[in-house]
């Protein structure tokens, strides 16, 4: 943490959006996590993203559960809504909050411990569930809040600065999701603006349950030459599937891209995501494939990131549920009770 | 890019823009935070070593490090740096005991300086405290020069003038004064070890019109009248006065006219207004005192009525440009502007003027009659001669000639010690760390959000009736402090050790003028694009880093950087570190 706050003075030439916000109305408070944290990247990522997108602060709600993970979202979107819940039970909040009002952008931020421990069940759940938000895991391989224990998806073998090595396998929360049907899963770093952005972008505009597992080191407990999540080993041994690019629906009408160079995906509101070739000729719409090109890169001692799988076909909670277009929170008492007639009509059915 | 090379003196001092801009090179923000602890002795003596006479200069100086300051570049006004520097002077304590010693044992070297102005006195200031025997003369028998003689006693005192003089006439200078040289041969021929020539610009000029004969008593030299002003020769002017010119000495001029009778002061331009020569803050605050300006007038003839002056004719001009882009002033056909008038002050420019140099002594002169220089060592092609000040290069101003008179002693110094006079000293330079604790530096980042303080005034019914009373009141403590806490301490740099980096972005995510990118190497025009924010400030460095593991460079670009020191408080492996860097340019005291 810093005694001082950050600086008003901001950039002359820095962009306005769309709804004339600067990337730094997108800010929230100074950081108080470790100088370094992967973390304190993804709440950059995630201003720069929302700031690019042009989204309005009043629309999104930020929902985290316990750990240094789920304290970074005070550090962004500070106009936006927030609930920082029980430790590993945020997806029951997101849940219920996604269903009182579907109108708004969810965006869950959580951890090792708090997804991949504690709140293993929850996170099964509300991937199942397919609630359409975006559920990001800032995956450091430890317990950095309770000072350095070796999480649930440390790797076999991994040590953390204490000298502890892990003796389990490691949960691995993208093959995870895609096996309980998440419909947008990704993996990235926090080093990798360049990969994170567009994927946040990207799940932030997917229908249905987007997940990005986000290798985001611990600057302070695990960031030895032995962890397989510190800056050198990830830096080392991440691979790239494809190379994305999101764009916008009002710019993707202007843009135009040599078919030849990779895959085009158009999400249901007209943005695109452009994912440009990289030589492995990656195609992430096959569930088994994703699932093998992971697991290949795990046993080559590699990080799969980018855009692991994507299937916009499946419905999300709503759609399942059939529930009214209308948001709940907006319906008042004549939607919920509309009367004898309609009652009448109703009871007619059954005649 | 190549990798910045931190250990060329040059680099971190550009970026202490102001220290940059300023001729004598004062080390501003150092001096700021002294006056932020209340260490105004201090922080006067700073300011004294580098540039002699911070009290006259806070009041008087051109400031050409406020255009520079990084401050105005982030938001609207830059510090008021010039007025901190008069407020180290106007709180602190008495000095005496902080001056150099002068030698009892003299170095047996005798060296005459001619013109007592700012130049002739910080050479006296240098050399005397080495042992040097000094003779200063002076035509008038007061010293100070221009800063006596041009600038009005409203806006610099006479006891801030003498204090600041007295502190060098004290130091055993032995003063002829009231004795104009007439003969630079017959000097050379007694035989000094050197000879130091600063006598200024002197030579104004009047305008010779159609009518200017008949009404040459009442058409003034702008600066022979502001002198004969300060001797107290003149006391009183006519109730309408028109000022030509737009420069300061116009604003003096105009300012000083209304203090001795001007009713009706006119300044006529024959320019643009925002052509004009004068420093703004000037032009402000003759305006202040209810003295149109006008703009565009080219002055035609003075106009006579029974062999009197009583007006000047103006033909009025528009600004047009020709195919070249040349400005050009083009009559705009209006009925010519008749300003009725009983004097006209000419403030229309200074020339050098050397009628007292034989030609033949090997003291060379170009066209326009300036000596032909060594531009650094200020000798000239006699090598016991040095100029300095305005009679060196032309009409400037006096921290310029402070400048000068440091280069000229240093000069001076290595000649007489028989050494090759273009070798110069390194200037003095120190790169230290700030750090004190993981959050903690030992000087304070948390800047003040405030815009620019004014400086209040006396009250104005006052101060234009009479010529003595200082218009400035200078800022408080209070007013003072608030003012130095919006200095960026640009002199605290961001100093990067590329081995100690992990890459982890702490540094970019929390900078709050984006002036961070990881990125990958490249010439300087592609770096400058590919920033995170692009650096479009030519006049402003990239500092580039070696390679990185990633293979990428760590690139910053210093045009906006706050110096706030976040990078550093961020980074995890003290790769940023926050170090003083203090210049001060080498002095003779230094060879």
């Amino acid at each position: 943490m810093s005694y001082i706050k950050k600086p008003k003075f901001q950039h002359p030439d820095l962009q306005v959006n769309d709804i004339g916000l600067t990337r730094r109305d997108y800010e929230g408070t100074l950081t108080t996590l470790c100088g370094g944290c992967g973390h304190d990247s993804i709440s950059a990522a995630i201003i720069q993203a929302a700031a690019d997108m042009s989204l309005a602060p009043h629309k999104v709600a930020k929902i985290s559960g316990i750990g240094c993970s789920s304290k970074i979202p005070s550090y962004f979107l500070s106009k936006s809504h927030g609930f920082n819940s029980v430790h590993g039970r945020m997806p029951s909040v997101a849940t219920g909050a996604n269903i009182a009002n579907k109108d708004l952008h969810y965006v869950g931020v959580s951890g090792d411990g708090d997804s991949a421990s504690i709140g293993l069940g929850q996170f099964c759940h509300i991937v199942r569930r397919r609630i359409n938000m975006l559920y990001i895991v800032a995956n450091n391989g430890t317990y950095g809040l309770t000072k350095g224990q070796l999480s649930a998806t440390a790797d076999l073998g991994s040590k953390t600065k204490s000298g502890e090595e892990s003796l389990y396998d490691n949960i691995d929360m993208a093959t995870l999701a895609i096996e309980l049907g998440a419909t947008f899963v990704a993996r990235s770093f926090s080093g990798d603006k360049q990969q994170l952005i567009p994927l946040i972008q990207a799940g932030l505009t997917h229908k249905g349950f987007a997940f990005i597992d986000v290798v985001s080191p611990c600057v302070t407990f695990n960031n030895t030459e032995q962890s397989s999540h510190g800056y050198k080993n990830t830096w080392e041994t991440y691979v790239s599937l494809s190379k994305v690019d999101f764009v916008p629906m009002k710019e993707e009408i202007t843009t135009s891209y040599d078919p030849g160079h990779g895959k085009t995906i158009t999400l249901h509101d007209g943005s695109v995501i452009h994912l440009h070739k990289t030589g492995l000729n990656y195609d992430p719409s096959d569930k088994n494939n994703a699932l093998k090109h992971i697991n290949q890169h795990k046993d080559n001692g590699e990080i799969a990131t980018g855009l692991l799988y994507i299937n916009q076909s499946a419905s999300d909670l709503h759609e399942i549920q059939a529930t009214v277009d209308k948001p709940f929170n907006l319906l008042n008492n004549h939607d919920l009770c509309p009367g004898n007639e309609v009652l009448a009509g109703i009871n007619q059915q059954f005649r | 890019m190549k990798p910045t090379d931190i250990n060329d003196p040059n680099y971190f001092h550009k970026v202490v823009d102001c220290q940059w801009a300023c001729p004598a090179h004062t080390p501003v923000p150092e001096y700021i935070r002294l006056i932020t602890e209340k260490r105004y002795t201090d922080a006067y003596m700073v300011n004294w070593h580098s540039n002699v006479f911070p009290g006259i200069l806070g009041r008087t100086c051109d400031r050409p490090c406020e255009p520079a300051c990084r401050r105005g570049r982030v938001e609207e006004e830059p510090v008021a740096i010039c007025r901190l520097k008069r407020v180290a002077a106007d709180y602190k304590s008495d000095i005496k005991d902080r001056l150099p010693s002068i030698p009892k044992k003299k170095n047996g070297k005798h060296i005459a300086l001619i013109g007592a102005g700012p130049a002739s006195l910080t050479v006296a200031r240098d050399l005397l405290p080495l042992g040097y025997k000094i003779t200063l003369f002076e035509k008038d028998h007061l010293s100070g020069g221009a800063m006596r003689t041009q600038i009005p006693r409203f806006r610099l005192p006479m006891e801030v003038l003498d204090e600041e003089l007295n502190y060098i006439l004290n130091m055993g200078i032995d003063k002829v004064f009231n004795n104009e040289i007439k003969s630079m041969e017959e000097l050379i021929n007694q035989n000094y070890d050197a000879i130091f020539v600063g006598t200024g610009a002197p030579l104004g000029k009047r305008l010779e019109l159609p009518g200017f004969e008949e009404a040459k008593e009442n058409i003034h030299i702008g600066i022979e009248w502001l002198a004969n002003v300060a001797f107290e020769h003149t006391d009183s002017i006519g109730k309408r006065v028109i000022v030509l010119g737009g420069g300061n000495t116009a604003m003096d001029c105009c300012r000083t006219s209304k203090r001795l009778g001007g009713e009706h002061v006119t300044v006529a331009v024959r320019s643009g207004f925002d052509e004009m020569k004068a420093s703004p803050w000037e032009i402000e605050d003759a305006i202040n005192e209810d003295i149109p300006i006008v703009n565009f007038h080219v002055p035609k003839r003075y106009i006579l009525k029974d062999s009197k002056l009583v007006g000047m004719e103006f033909e009025k001009v528009r600004k047009e440009f020709d195919k070249k882009g040349k400005r050009l002033l083009v009559p705009t056909g209006e009925e010519p502007v008749i300003i009725p008038c009983d004097d006209v002050l000419c403030a229309i420019g200074q020339e050098n003027s050397f009628p007292w140099i034989e030609r033949d002594l090997g003291i060379e002169f170009d066209q326009w009659e300036l000596p032909i220089l060594d531009k650094k060592t200020f000798q000239s092609t006699h090598k016991k001669v040095f100029f300095g000040g305005d009679s060196a290069l032309g009409p400037d101003n006096i921290i310029t000639a402070v400048a000068h008179g440091h280069d000229a002693a240093l000069s001076i110094h290595l000649f007489c010690n028989d050494t090759d006079i273009e070798e110069r000293p390194s200037p003095l330079t120190s790169l230290q760390s700030q750090k004190m604790g993981i959050h903690q530096w030992s000087y304070e980042n948390d800047i003040s959000n405030d815009v620019r303080y004014a400086v209040p005034h006396a009250d104005k019914a006052k101060t234009l009736n009479d010529i003595n009373l200082e218009v400035e009141l200078g800022f408080d403590e209070d007013l003072a402090f608030n003012e130095t806490m919006r200095c960026l301490n640009c002199d605290i740099q961001t100093v990067f050790t590329d081995k100690l980096c992990i890459e982890c972005d702490a540094c970019v995510d929390i900078c709050p003028t984006d002036c961070i990118t990881f990125t990958a190497n490249a010439d300087e025009n592609q770096l400058r694009n590919n920033l995170l924010a692009p650096a479009t400030n030519n006049e402003q460095d990239i500092y580039v880093s070696g390679i990185l593991p990633t293979e990428r460079i760590m690139a910053k670009n210093e045009d906006l950087c706050l110096h706030c020191g976040l990078c550093a408080e961020r980074c995890p492996t003290s790769a940023w570190d926050m170090r003083k860097y203090l210049y001060n340019t080498p002095k003779a005291a230094n060879a």
